[in-house]
């Protein structure tokens, strides 16, 4: 690990009121620092802005103040090269087979035939999919699908993997496993991974440092540094500090859910 | 064949049997409507002798025309409309009210402006078809998911990229209807359009028939029209169900 890969300095994003409704303020002020090749996650109640808080590093938002920068250059009304996203939802294209739809990644790189053919199997291979080349999504689990668009962002070779709850949909084993995959590629690719997250044992048991956030509007209010070793799998939850850490962070995330919970019952 | 498929060949089989014994018992007479049987007979006759197929390559001709351009047309004001929400909103009352006009109603105009020839029968079709275009192109767009419009951004492809790629592929099965109610109009608005005034077109000969009691000429006509609706619908349904199965909609 080396070097700053994403700072945000006074990072602060609201919403604009909307008919009959008021302006959110949904996050920050965030000063944070991702570092190049880490492993980072943040947890914090649903409502917080965490997605909100991808969605601006991804440069899918602008931010309303403040300032983000990858590798060195501001993120501002524009998607960065290098960045690659992997959603909560379902993003596979039906309409496409599974090779199309991984293919699809390198829309815009400029490759040559056997390049990206290349590129392409290799993606496939490495999410286990070689036997689903030619199957549609509707065919396929969902653990499957989402395998699908992993590989699509992967085959892009990003330098910056964006996860929003990517295994929010999936049920507990296949999320353990799911966990053990990414940790697989995020050695293999050396690729700086941003993980969002509601599941603690989930942050507890991927990342280097784990982000908790407030209710909304979400700051920071503690970052827990795991201690992990590089070569890792989802056995780790059997050590004693999976156990400390997890608790650390139900500590300071109880407070803030609750209050969430109370909005949501006075609202 | 499929259960559903027996029944409902089965009953259009009936109808058509019912048809013909009422044509031979006499209940319907012959100068109403000849028997099923000797329609095909006249439909088959008509055919061989040929006389009539500049007619129905001219009608045929007109409806493709309309039908190509009511669809690429609806398909472009859609996509377009579908990103400029105040100008949606403000076109959205004549979309909901655009089929209570009658179109038709404007066919003499249109003979005063471009003349008694192919323009006014094609600019009917478009008419009628188009907005059906534009109207199922914009549901289609409403349903595309979030993610799919952020996976487009990630992939930073240009917004006519995006339509070509991502919106327009997966609007495919709403596309596919709009294409079904295009042609239905196109010929709707053809045929029709040959019926009131026109100098020739199957929708004039039909026309003609009639008033002349040629029952030989008029019931094939009609039996051939809707012999290329139903084989295009046909066609467009299966590449549906086609679609709809890839998705696991089906």
């Amino acid at each position: 690990m080396s070097g700053d890969h994403v700072t945000l300095g006074g990072v602060v994003k609201r919403f604009p009121a909307r008919a009959n409704g008021h302006a959110v303020h949904a996050l920050g002020p965030i000063d944070l620092t991702i570092r190049k090749g880490e492993f980072f996650a943040i947890v914090g109640p649903s409502g917080c802005g965490k997605s909100t808080l991808l969605e601006l590093i991804a440069g899918l938002l602008p931010v309303s103040e403040g300032r983000i920068e990858f590798e060195g250059r501001p993120i501002a009304h524009e998607i960065p090269d290098g960045i690659g996203v992997v959603f909560q939802e379902d993003a596979c294209f039906p309409w496409l087979t599974v090779r199309d739809n991984v293919a699809f990644g390198l829309r815009k790189a400029s490759l040559d035939g056997a390049e990206r053919t290349k590129r392409v199997d290799d993606a496939i291979s490495m999410m286990g999919l070689s036997e689903f080349g030619n199957a549609y999504p509707a065919q396929l689990s969902g653990g499957m699908r989402q395998r699908v668009c992993i590989a699509r962002t992967l085959v892009a070779q990003p330098r910056l993997i964006l996860l929003d709850e990517p295994f929010g949909a999936l049920d507990q084993q296949t999320r353990l496993l799911m966990g053990d995959e990414v940790l697989r590629l995020w050695r293999e690719t050396a690729a700086t991974v941003f993980l969002i997250t509601h599941a603690l044992d989930e942050a507890a048991m991927l990342a280097d440092r784990i982000a908790v956030m407030s209710a909304r509007p979400g700051k920071v209010i503690d970052l827990v540094e795991t201690d992990w070793p590089r070569e890792r799998d989802s056995r780790i939850v059997e050590r004693e500090a999976f156990g400390a850490i997890t608790s650390r962070l139900w500590k300071r995330l109880r407070d803030e859910s609750m209050k969430t919970m109370g909005r949501a019952a006075v609202s | 064949m499929r259960k559903v498929t027996l029944v409902q060949v089965g009953i259009v089989t009936g109808l058509v049997l019912l048809l013909e014994a009422l044509c031979l018992a006499g209940v319907i007479d012959k100068i109403t409507m000849p028997p099923p049987h000797r329609i095909v007979v006249d439909f088959v006759r008509l055919m061989i002798a040929g006389k009539l197929w500049p007619e129905i390559g001219k009608s045929m001709g007109n409806v493709l025309i309309a039908f190509v351009i009511a669809y690429v047309l609806g398909i472009l004001i859609g996509t377009v409309l579908h990103g400029y929400k105040g100008v949606r909103d403000t076109l959205d009352p004549l979309f909901a009210t655009y089929y209570a006009i009658p179109v038709f109603a404007f066919y003499p105009l249109f003979i005063v402006m471009f003349g008694l020839g192919d323009g006014p029968q094609v600019l009917i079709g478009i008419l009628l078809g188009v907005v059906a275009v534009i109207v199922t192109t914009l549901n289609g767009l409403d349903r595309v998911p979030q993610v799919l419009r952020k996976t487009a951004r990630i992939a930073r492809l240009t917004p006519l990229q995006t339509a070509l790629r991502v919106t327009l592929p997966f609007c495919a099965p709403y596309l596919l209807s709009a294409a079904k109610l295009a042609l239905a109009y196109a010929f709707i608005g053809v045929i029709g359009s040959e019926f009131i005034m026109a100098k020739n077109g199957m929708g004039y000969e039909i026309g003609y028939a009639y008033t002349n009691f040629d029952n030989a000429t008029m019931y094939p006509l009609i039996l051939l029209i809707l012999l290329f609706s139903i084989v295009m619908n046909g066609v467009l349904t299966r590449w549906e169900k086609l679609l709809l199965a890839r998705r696991g909609m089906a």
